[in-house]
């Protein structure tokens, strides 16, 4: 069975970001109570927060870790125009008791003029470089170039996208085959300028970035973007949510390495699902990257497939507003085929809140849609595990 | 409402940022629940894994043919250890408390039910694609396939035959019809054997059925009896059974009547005893062993759909099980694949079962141009699936190495995300990249180790991690970290480790120096002082000393220089250094450099004396 089990954040204000550590150890949430917390998660499971402090001085958009070969470090980027870096740094034996740690600012990157919307950390066979994006459509890289040093960052590049910028993703190849890119998604509302996704890669020729794609088709304002785990094929794979859920498929066209244009793109469509029917906010790849998970506004995580055909279809649903979904067809029969069916089992499950008032029992859903049999088994559950794995 | 997620290794965190707050934010974390007899069905995993590995290493240059009886074999492992895996889950089903969550006892039953399906179908998969048996004892395995699934029989027969009177046993009648409805001739003969000792009058009645059952033939395979043969003695015997039914030889008891439309093939009547058969499968093989018994694979299908609809009726949908039972019957083998996918959402029995068909060739030769992606795919989910438990993950490993695709790529992704809890959890999942040359996860492992050891202050540790990972620039940063500890506290730590670094040491300049460092104070706790001597001078000379430690080295030479065996030779050498040393640095505390002059001057004047003196 599947349990869900709902923490307390604890934050004054509505959550923004929610990020894991590279091993799912530990996490980060960000708010606007211009906080963030780290937790942690103990040998028996139960996440526990092991800080919290205040950030900005406006809500805390997004929050990320660097790759654990750089030590304990985080990123934020907030409304109030900054973006700052973070290093935990081993406290005092008593602090360590008492299970809470410090984190202290490293650097605050001050060059943004507007709100900063996003920061990622890029590849890490790039060294350690911070990229943030900002409302007003610049987007901006940086590098520290002693990892020992994190209070040492120099602004390497910076692009004007010309739009607002909502988020922004590289690409994780570390293949030699491909250089360094980075798609970047607007939520600007402003319809002259088609494309919301532009894609923009490292020439080292000219050692700039430049843009090499725009996504034409992309008309609606982007709310996430994100490329998939590479696997060592030739080609990349994007996903991005906007009113819908889109995969694009990236087909790099020859080039003289000695050029200093950005390589060509055969663009495809590899799949597009409407089925949140709302904006959709969130989309995230699983390591192996065969799986896609996306949440929109109405209040569900679906889950998206490719099988053995490369044919994406949806194959789970998580609804997070507690009501159930109403006809849930098929029935669980016996072993033996025709036996009399037993009462339908529904991938009911159920959580309690760990704090607050009473004991409220809320519903989470996981509803299989391949389910018109109305199998359930350890075995589904455990697939569906395989699902939420990376 | 916003809904914002987040993957985790095994969870999935879910946030409701809602654009106007209602209450206390929250986040859900989502995870299976691993209580439910998993470290029994973890046994399944962990005996399958051993089977799947020995499968893959069949060699490939064996003909087909002598290997089908390895892959049967292979395949009657994997069904008992899911055989064994059920009894332990019905065993276990049975232990619960009172007190045990209504679901977690559902789980296990649930489990049971679901391995039992699986069992049967694999079985038949067994019979029908890996045995490929043909006629004759295609019929004879149907039968063995079905008599292992209705095992109530057994226990029912065992009932009856120990009570006091098993002829008068309610059951007792239903007995002897499931027996011959499963082809067990001679236990229904014994079982009758009870009725007609005690009725003198009807026995020769009894006696009629009791030939009529023990000449029913049953083809040999192994026998040098054709199955031209075997099929005209069966003829013969049937119409013999029709004779008797023609004669109403049995009309004067309804049960006796009731066996002899069976073994006369009556649909109508085996179709009667739906209560014992219990499922339309069982009322294939019934039908197919009294009315055609010879029957060859490819005409299956067209009794196995009819036999479904004639049990099923009308009004009663097939169930997931039945679908994939059928396509079975058909010989669609990728059906059968693809409806287990989907029905059982179950990676554990489809790609065991993919890989096995795999090897046999067999999805090759049923046209499956995507044969071998097919088994790739179904194995790589099921490997994945199983890299996020604490310790299942190393089973895994396997299963990605014998997939030729992506298997490595997989691997690659999925073991640097292993939470490296302790030293020994690391050493582990190091071992493994190492043994397959991935060396970018190697260093990166080592290099997270490394930074950690660091963080807590254990320079001995991190050292150790950072010669693993071949990182010169870190060891080098800890080597000064060292180093600098030593002009602190004045001694160092990790004696153990720095004295044997061995070749390691020339990773980085100033990890040799350090090592060399070391050694010179051994020499000189030794009391190997010309030893000592001659070191320290080689670490000035060979410029590897950092010059900031220059002055603490000819301080630590102070001593030396007392000693009577330092040479002229080396004195002068030193006090050149300590020339250097001191224009280079005018702020040198002025004792020091008095001392280290006086030192200097003292020992030169003992040297060239002893020389003097030492006849040449």
């Amino acid at each position: 069975m599947f349990v869900a089990r709902s923490i307390a954040a604890d934050h004054k204000d509505l959550i923004h970001d929610v990020s894991y550590d590279f091993h799912g150890r530990r996490m980060a949430t960000c708010s606007s109570d211009q906080s963030i917390k780290v937790w942690d998660k103990g040998g028996n499971g139960e996440w526990t927060c092991t800080a919290s402090w205040k950030t900005h001085s406006g809500s805390v958009w997004r929050v990320t870790w660097a790759h654990p070969e750089f030590g304990q470090v985080l990123a934020s980027c907030s409304f109030d125009r900054t973006a700052i870096v973070w290093e935990e740094i081993v406290g005092e034996s008593n602090d360590k008791q008492r299970g809470q740690s410090h984190w202290i600012k490293r650097t605050t990157l001050v060059d943004s003029r507007t709100s900063v919307t996003d920061v990622k950390f890029a590849p890490k066979h790039m060294g350690l470089m911070l990229t943030t994006c900002s409302a007003d459509g610049v987007v901006r890289i940086y590098e520290a170039p002693d990892v020992m040093n994190l209070s040492q960052w120099s602004l390497q590049h910076e692009i004007s996208s010309k739009l607002s910028c909502s988020c922004i993703s590289w690409n994780p190849s570390s293949s030699r085959a491909h250089a360094p890119m980075i798609a970047v998604g607007s939520d600007d509302s402003n319809v002259t300028y088609g494309g919301k996704v532009q894609i923009y890669e490292y020439n080292e020729v000219t050692r700039k970035y430049a843009k090499a794609e725009t996504l034409m088709t992309v008309a609606d304002a982007v709310h996430d973007i994100a490329f998939a785990p590479n696997l060592g094929r030739s080609f990349h794979v994007l996903a991005i949510a906007t009113k819908d859920v889109r995969i694009f498929k990236l087909v790099p066209l020859q080039k003289d390495s000695s050029s200093s244009a950005p390589t060509k793109f055969e663009v495809q469509v590899l799949a597009q699902f409407d089925s949140h029917n709302s904006q959709v906010w969130r989309v995230s790849w699983n390591i192996t990257s065969t799986l896609l998970a996306s949440s929109g506004d109405d209040g569900c995580v679906r889950l998206w497939k490719a099988n053995y055909m490369d044919n994406w279809k949806c194959t789970g649903i998580l609804k997070g507003d507690g009501s159930q979904v109403s006809g849930q067809p098929g029935a669980l029969s016996g072993v033996l085929g025709s036996a009399t069916a037993q009462s339908a089992l529904n991938g009911l499950i159920e959580y309690k809140h760990l704090t607050g008032p009473g004991r409220k029992k809320k519903k989470l859903e996981i509803l299989p849609l391949q389910s018109n049999y109305g199998w359930r088994s350890y075995f589904e559950v455990v697939t569906l595990k395989h699902f939420l794995y990376f | 409402m916003h809904l914002g997620f987040e993957w985790g290794p095994g969870d999935l965190l879910v946030y409701e940022t809602n654009y106007k707050l209602q209450g206390s934010p929250l986040v859900h974390v989502v995870r299976k629940d691993e209580d439910i007899c998993s470290p029994i069905l973890r046994k399944l995993f962990n005996e399958s894994h051993l089977i799947f590995v020995g499968l893959q290493k069949i060699k490939e240059d064996v003909p087909s043919k002598n290997k089908k009886s390895q892959f049967v074999s292979i395949s009657k492992n994997y069904r008992s250890v899911i055989r064994a895996c059920m009894e332990e889950l019905q065993q276990n089903a049975g232990k619960h408390s009172p007190d045990t969550h209504r679901t977690r006892r559902g789980g296990c039953s649930r489990s049971v039910s679901i391995l039992l399906a699986i069992e049967l179908i694999w079985n038949l998969c067994e019979v029908l694609f890996i045995d490929a048996a043909p006629a004759g004892s295609l019929l004879l395995h149907l039968l063995d396939w079905v008599r292992l699934h209705k095992s109530d029989v057994d226990a029912r027969a065992r009932e009856v035959l120990q009570s006091e009177s098993p002829a008068q046993h309610q059951s007792y009648w239903d007995v002897v019809i499931s027996l011959v409805l499963q082809g067990r001739m001679d236990e229904a003969r014994q079982v009758l054997s009870k009725q007609a000792s005690l009725r003198a009058e009807s026995s020769s009645v009894f006696k009629r059925m009791d030939v009529l059952l023990q000449t029913m033939p049953i083809f040999n395979p192994t026998g040098t009896q054709t199955l031209t043969e075997f099929d005209v003695k069966w003829r013969h015997w049937h119409e013999e059974c029709d004779r008797c039914l023609q004669d109403n030889t049995f009309a004067s008891n309804r049960h006796l009547e009731t066996i002899v439309k069976i073994l006369v093939g009556d649909e109508d009547t085996i179709l009667e005893q739906k209560e014992l058969l219990s499922t339309w499968y069982h009322f294939l093989v019934t039908r197919l062993l009294f009315t055609h018994p010879t029957i060859k694979p490819p005409d299956l299908h067209y009794y196995a759909q009819s036999s479904m609809n004639m049990f099923l009726g009308p009004r009663a949908p097939p169930e997931p099980l039945d679908i994939i039972l059928l396509s079975a019957f058909e010989f669609d083998l990728h059906q059968v694949i693809k409806d287990c996918s989907i029905a059982l959402n179950n990676w554990w029995f489809v790609a065991h079962l993919t890989d096995l068909l795999d090897h046999c060739k067999l999805l090759q030769s049923h046209n499956l141009h995507f044969g071998s992606n097919l088994r790739e795919f179904l194995v790589l989910e099921y490997a994945s699936g199983l890299f996020t438990h604490h310790s299942l993950w190393q089973l895994a490993v396997d299963y990605f190495d014998h997939c030729p695709e992506f298997g490595r790529v997989y691997l690659e992704l999925q073991i640097e995300r292993i939470p490296l809890d302790t030293e020994r959890k690391a050493i582990k999942v190091l071992r493994i990249c190492e043994d397959r040359q991935m060396s970018e996860q190697v260093r990166s492992i080592c290099k997270i180790m490394a930074k950690r050891a660091l963080r807590n202050n254990r320079l001995g540790s991190a050292l150790s991690w950072s010669i693993r990972a071949k990182d010169a620039a870190f060891a080098t940063l800890i080597s000064e970290r060292f180093l600098q500890d030593y002009c602190n506290k004045g001694s160092f730590t990790d004696l153990d480790l720095l004295d044997n670094l061995g070749p390691a040491m020339l990773l980085s300049d100033r990890l040799t120096f350090l090592g060399k460092y070391r050694e010179f104070h051994r020499l000189y706790g030794e009391n190997r002082f010309s030893e000592a001597a001659k070191l320290l001078l080689s670490l000035m000379t060979a410029k590897i000393a950092p010059r900031g430690l220059w002055m603490t080295l000819l301080t630590d030479a102070l001593p030396l220089l007392e000693q009577k065996e330092v040479k002229t030779r080396t004195t002068h050498a030193l006090h050149s250094h300590f020339t250097v040393v001191k224009k280079l640095d005018e702020d040198i505390e002025s004792t020091k450099t008095e001392l280290l002059r006086l030192a200097l001057a003292r020992n030169l004047a003992m040297a060239i004396v002893k020389e003097g003196t030492i006849e040449t």
